[in-house]
């Protein structure tokens, strides 16, 4: 089954290829697909009947008891059969049907062959999620069916209604599939149906399986659907609106109507819906004029019907619907398909207008006139076989309800007399002569063939009875209570002939009066139109989400930034001195009377851990508080920078060397980026005269800073474990190869943390470039050769010959305004570039085992890269780098992430670091860790990040400057 | 259960708690450089009290480097805190970007309301659609006059006749219909 369902997937992955070269005659290979299905189920059918039908598992995902489980049961059998045999041959039919160019067919292929899978997938899972994961993949494929055509109103609404109740039904059925697998403790279909839950739990999977069954079969108060969908391709209509797609709720019913029958929320719901699914469908079908409508009311009170005889659960109903739902899917199918025909004969499907088709297309007239005879329970015709059966479940019925019921299937079956009998009048009968002829076309064979096989197949089946008896019945087995019954073609002189009788004489008075009923129905009031109640309550919900948008997304950033950190306070905050009240922290009472700690509460706190930390935490908060009160932006971006160097010297006192030196040169970039753009903008703050919202923001910030206070102190005396961290020298000593144990970590130990960071980084750089090089980010880096266009600053002197050849570097006179220049700058640049690119090696070569690495090699040479840039410009930046910062990002990005896959080659862990010792002549034997060239790629995207960001924020503004004829200053 | 001597120091507190309420009071700000400083400034908090959730000082976790009687600091936490310093760095940059931007489309870089979520809740206050939705409009068509108008790209290269005497049978065969 599992082939099955993946030889469907890879025909469907194929389609558009297959389309593409054979045309529409790739329908015929696609047809295959079907076929397989059905071809299996046949070769199963004594291994079904004999209880032994096949199972197949795959585990799929066992921590969540996921598992792709498939089994062929009496009703898979049944579904399976009908789903790929009616596939199959509709797939044929749509091989003649489309126009040769028909616009989007390869999709229509793929995606058509891709529900048959789903489908067939669905009648055949025994898991509860996989049940569920095919159920909507036939809605998703089904609202690309009735969406097919695109581009028209009718189709993207109904295709739109469609999916959305019937997923909203969907969603239902998963919380009932959720409830049931919980409640029960396994997933298997098999097995919950064996063990059912009880109590509330059946109940509410009971009413929610009902729910997902209910919007799929398009049962009342949710069947608008099912008619509007009309707006997909017929051969559409036919395999899903018939045969296929709203079977799937029927099978749901007929699976889980064995375990939940006696939930009196079941019946009732099964009761009360099908019922009313039924009449309102019939009623509806007799003033439709279009033959496609006619024949979707009529699906959707035949639906009802299934329901109600499937989900009531007695055997002997059980019975008659199984063969009803075989006999439906034939005779439905096949008018559909005949409807497809007039359609492609004559340009119309309007009752009014078609005359004289039974002359011109005798086999497709034969073909419908075959399957309404069976729609209407004529003898001797499958249809007629289970309407018998199932008027004979309710008569013998023991509870009351039966006798309700048997009048209630008798008046509904009038009306499918009724309805079938203006189908089969509306598209072949004589009319009077005032009607307009209509062009008739002739139809080739395989667009006629389909729809008679499907009409002679019901005519076939009903011949042996009893086949179909014994075939199904062990389904209906399964249902609780009653007998089973039998179907056949003749009981003998019953009442139930007489009702039939009765009900044919009924629907045929009328159909005779048909014009009056048309009128009767025009003036009578009707209850509001389920697709427009849709509609408005659809508009509600629009209203309803504007207000809820309106109401909470003000638009406002600090509004929502407030927002997010009133409910740090008053959340994790409260929840925080909330459970500090009482007792100790461990860490608190480890501490107690130890020398030095005062307590606060029940958390303890030494004063400092060294005296320097008190003069740096006074030079930080002086910096912090002066830069909030700071009117201009260059005095509050160096006080915060105050504030970064203060946390460099807490870090160094705090015995982490490696986070001061990043800090240290972190801190000076980021005040070089800063001084950068802020020369381009206004040098104070504008003036925020609300002096209310200053204190409101003013205590939001002392409050979260209480917060954080308790959070840190509360945080290191709650740990109670031994730290991860605490193997970590060893480690890294011995796995590592290095003694620094910070870089170690970076590097090796969460080392895909590392990647994930130098990957922000990486977007990080391409974000400030995008947002700084508006129209396009040329790879060409600007060079002093590249005829720069001068200064507008005069003090170059006019004829002065561009310099084609280098000769010395930071050469800043012909491409920097006089100015800008500064002697003292260019020569101290000359001096400690060389020394500052030096430095940066020698931290990253012993990084791995002192302070340095690769975030801080990176640092430091673009530290050096700006000074040059500062020095002499931006053409002296491209002198400098005459590289392209993405490509440098790119380099480092591979390098660490390729050492991963070395790693992986060598058979180790993805990006374990192994030691590998060269033997050079010269040098003798030198010890290597890959996880050096992780760093040198960490160290590359650290360059580029910073060569980005110089080129964005400095030399593309000082560009963007130039142009618009401002010295920048 | 291990206990560990864990015991902060106050002035690292103290610090993280004065570098979180005067940077959240630039955050909630406008300018956008301002909105940054507080970033910079939550960020410097942040990294403190990863370090602090660390344990207590110790020697620098460099093996063989200092005195084995020292404990070292905890090297897992420093790793954390140098990752985030330097996405702070890439942070900064971009924010920077951002403002600069604002500033040279607007010529300021402080952060409007959102014009669209204002415009919403305008509308959703006179009870107005946000926006039409021509699929969804009512059009007063039956489901029978919506039908008529849909028609599937059928073949349409076949013979035609138009009446009981007219047509002639194709050359191709098994097709249906009397000639």
């Amino acid at each position: 089954m599992l082939a099955v369902v993946a030889a469907h997937a890879l025909l469907a992955l194929a389609a558009p290829t297959l389309v593409r070269w054979l045309g529409r005659k790739a329908f015929w290979v696609l047809a295959a697909g079907p076929a397989a299905a059905a071809a299996y189920a046949l070769s199963q059918t004594t291994a079904v009947l004999d209880g032994r039908g096949p199972a197949e598992r795959v585990e799929w995902v066992p921590a969540l008891g996921l598992a792709l489980d498939f089994r062929l049961d009496t009703l898979s059998w049944l579904m399976l059969l009908v789903v790929g045999a009616v596939g199959a041959l509709v797939l044929l039919y749509c091989s003649a049907y489309f126009a040769r160019g028909a616009v989007g067919l390869s999709r229509f292929a793929a995606v058509l062959v891709a529900f048959a899978g789903a489908m067939a997938g669905l009648v055949t899972a025994d898991d509860l999620l996989l049940v569920f994961v095919f159920w909507e993949l036939t809605t998703v494929f089904s609202y690309l069916l009735i969406g097919h055509h695109a581009d028209r109103k009718a189709s993207r609404r109904a295709a739109m209604q469609a999916i959305v109740v019937t997923t909203a039904g969907g969603l239902t059925m998963l919380v009932g599939i959720v409830v049931l697998g919980v409640s029960t403790g396994t997933w298997r279909v098999s097995e919950v149906i064996a063990h059912p839950p009880t109590g509330w739990a059946a109940v509410v999977a009971a009413v929610c399986l009902l729910a997902g069954a209910a919007t799929k079969s398009a049962q009342v108060p949710t069947h608008f659907w099912l008619p509007a969908a009309m707006a997909a391709p017929t051969p559409v209509s036919a395999y899903l609106h018939a045969a296929a797609m709203v079977k799937a709720g029927i099978y749901l019913v007929a699976r889980f109507a064995p375990a939940f029958a006696q939930v009196p929320a079941w019946r009732w719901i099964v009761v009360v819906v099908g019922s009313v699914t039924m009449l309102l469908g019939g009623y509806r079908a007799l003033r439709q004029h279009d033959l496609k409508l006619v024949l979707a009311f009529g699906t959707v009170s035949q639906l009802g019907l299934l329901v109600l005889l499937l989900g009531y659960g007695t055997r002997a109903a059980a019975l008659a619907g199984l063969a009803l739902l075989g006999a439906h899917a034939m005779f439905k199918a096949s008018l559909f398909l005949v409807v497809g025909v007039v359609d492609a004969a004559t340009g119309t499907r309007d009752l009014r207008r078609l005359r004289g088709l039974a002359r011109r297309l005798p086999l497709t007239t034969a073909a419908g006139v075959l399957a309404t005879a069976s729609m209407i329970g004529l003898p001797p015709f499958a249809g007629y076989v289970a309407k018998e059966a199932a008027l004979e479940a309710w008569a013998h019925d023991s509870d009351p309800l039966g006798r309700v019921l048997l009048v209630v299937v008798a008046a509904g079956s009038v009306l499918t007399v009724a309805y079938g009998l203006r189908f089969a009048w509306g598209a072949f009968g004589k009319r009077p002569s005032d009607v307009e002829p209509v062009t008739v076309k002739r139809q080739p064979l395989l667009l006629t063939a389909p729809p008679a096989v499907l009409a002679l197949l019901g005519l076939a089946v009903a011949l042996l009875p009893h086949v179909g008896d014994h075939l199904l019945a062990p389904h209906a087995r399964t249902y609780p209570t009653g007998n089973v019954g039998h179907l056949t073609l003749w009981a003998g002189l019953t009442p139930t002939l007489a009702t039939t009788l009765l009900v044919l004489a009924l629907g045929a008075a009328l159909f005779w009066h048909r014009d009056r009923v048309e009128r009767f129905q025009e003036r009578l009031w009707s209850p509001r139109d389920a697709g427009l109640v849709y509609r408005r309550l659809m508009r509600r919900l629009d209203d309803l989400a504007a207000d809820v948008t309106g109401t909470t997304q003000r638009g406002s950033l600090p509004f929502y930034l407030g927002t997010i950190l009133l409910v740090l306070v008053v959340g994790p905050g409260l929840a925080l001195a909330w459970g500090l009240r009482g007792s100790d922290l461990p860490g608190t009472a480890a501490a107690a009377g130890r020398s030095g700690v005062f307590r606060v509460g029940p958390l303890a706190l030494v004063p400092f851990d060294r005296p320097a930390q008190v003069v740096v935490v006074l030079v930080i908060g002086a910096g912090a508080v002066l830069a909030a009160r700071a009117r201009r932006r260059l005095k509050a971006v160096f006080l915060v920078g105050v504030a970064g160097y203060g946390n460099a010297a807490l870090f160094l006192l705090h015995g982490a060397p490696d986070l001061a030196l990043t800090q240290v040169l972190t801190e000076t970039v980021t005040l070089v980026v800063m001084v950068l753009v802020l020369r381009r903008l206004p040098p104070y703050f504008s003036d925020r005269p609300l002096a209310a919202s200053r204190w409101v923001r003013v205590g939001i910030g002392v409050a979260v800073g209480l917060v954080m206070m308790l959070l840190v102190t509360a945080a290191p005396l709650a740990r109670t474990h031994t730290p991860v961290s605490a193997d970590f020298p060893r480690q890294a000593v011995a796995w590592g190869g290095g003694r620094n144990i910070v870089n170690v970590t970076l590097v090796d130990v969460r080392a895909w943390d590392t990647v994930g960071e130098i990957s922000v980084l990486l977007v990080a750089a391409t974000g400030v470039a995008s947002l700084v090089f508006l129209r396009q980010r040329s790879s060409r880096v600007p060079r002093v050769r590249d005829d720069a266009p001068r200064p507008a600053a005069p003090a170059v002197p006019a004829g002065a010959p561009a310099p084609r050849r280098r000769t010395a570097w930071i050469v800043a006179g012909p491409t920097l305004a006089s100015e800008r220049r500064s002697l003292m700058f260019e020569v101290v640049t000359r001096v400690v570039f060389h020394a500052m690119i030096l430095l940066a090696l020698f931290l990253l070569f012993r990084g791995h085992n002192a302070p340095g690495g690769g975030f801080a090699a990176g640092l430091v040479v673009g530290l050096a890269l700006a000074v040059r840039y500062l020095a002499g410009g931006r053409y002296e930046l491209g002198e400098a780098a005459p590289v392209h910062p993405g490509l440098v990002l790119g380099t480092g990005l591979f390098l660490s992430a390729g050492v991963g896959i070395v790693s992986l080659l060598a058979g180790q862990h993805a990006i374990e670091s192994f030691l590998v010792d060269v033997h050079l002549p010269v040098f003798g034997t030198v010890h290597l860790v890959t996880s050096l060239f992780f760093d040198l790629g960490v160290f590359l995207v650290v360059i580029g990040l910073v060569l980005d960001v110089l080129r964005s924020l400095g030399a593309q503004i000082d560009q963007q400057a130039e142009n618009e004829g401002r010295v920048v200053p | 259960m291990v206990v560990l001597d864990n015991v902060p120091s106050a002035v690292l507190v103290l610090a993280v708690g004065v570098l979180f309420a005067t940077g959240v009071y630039l955050l909630l700000e406008r300018s956008l450089t301002r909105v940054l400083l507080g970033f910079v400034l939550v960020g410097n908090g942040a990294n403190l009290a990863l370090l602090i959730a660390g344990g207590r000082a110790g020697a620098a976790p460099i093996v063989g480097n200092a005195d084995p009687a020292i404990p070292l600091s905890d090297p897992l936490a420093q790793a954390m805190v140098l990752t985030s310093i330097v996405i702070t760095l890439a942070l900064t940059a971009f924010v920077l970007a951002m403002a600069y931007r604002s500033h040279q489309l607007n010529g300021h870089d402080e952060v409007q309301d959102d014009d669209e979520d204002r415009r919403i809740a305008r509308l959703a206050l006179r009870n107005e659609a946000a926006w039409t939705d021509v699929d969804a409009a009512e059009t007063g068509e039956t489901l029978d006059e919506e039908a008529a108008e849909v028609h599937d790209d059928i073949e349409e290269s076949l013979q035609v006749s138009t009446g009981p005497a007219g047509g002639v049978a194709t050359g191709s065969t098994g097709e249906e219909g009397e000639p």
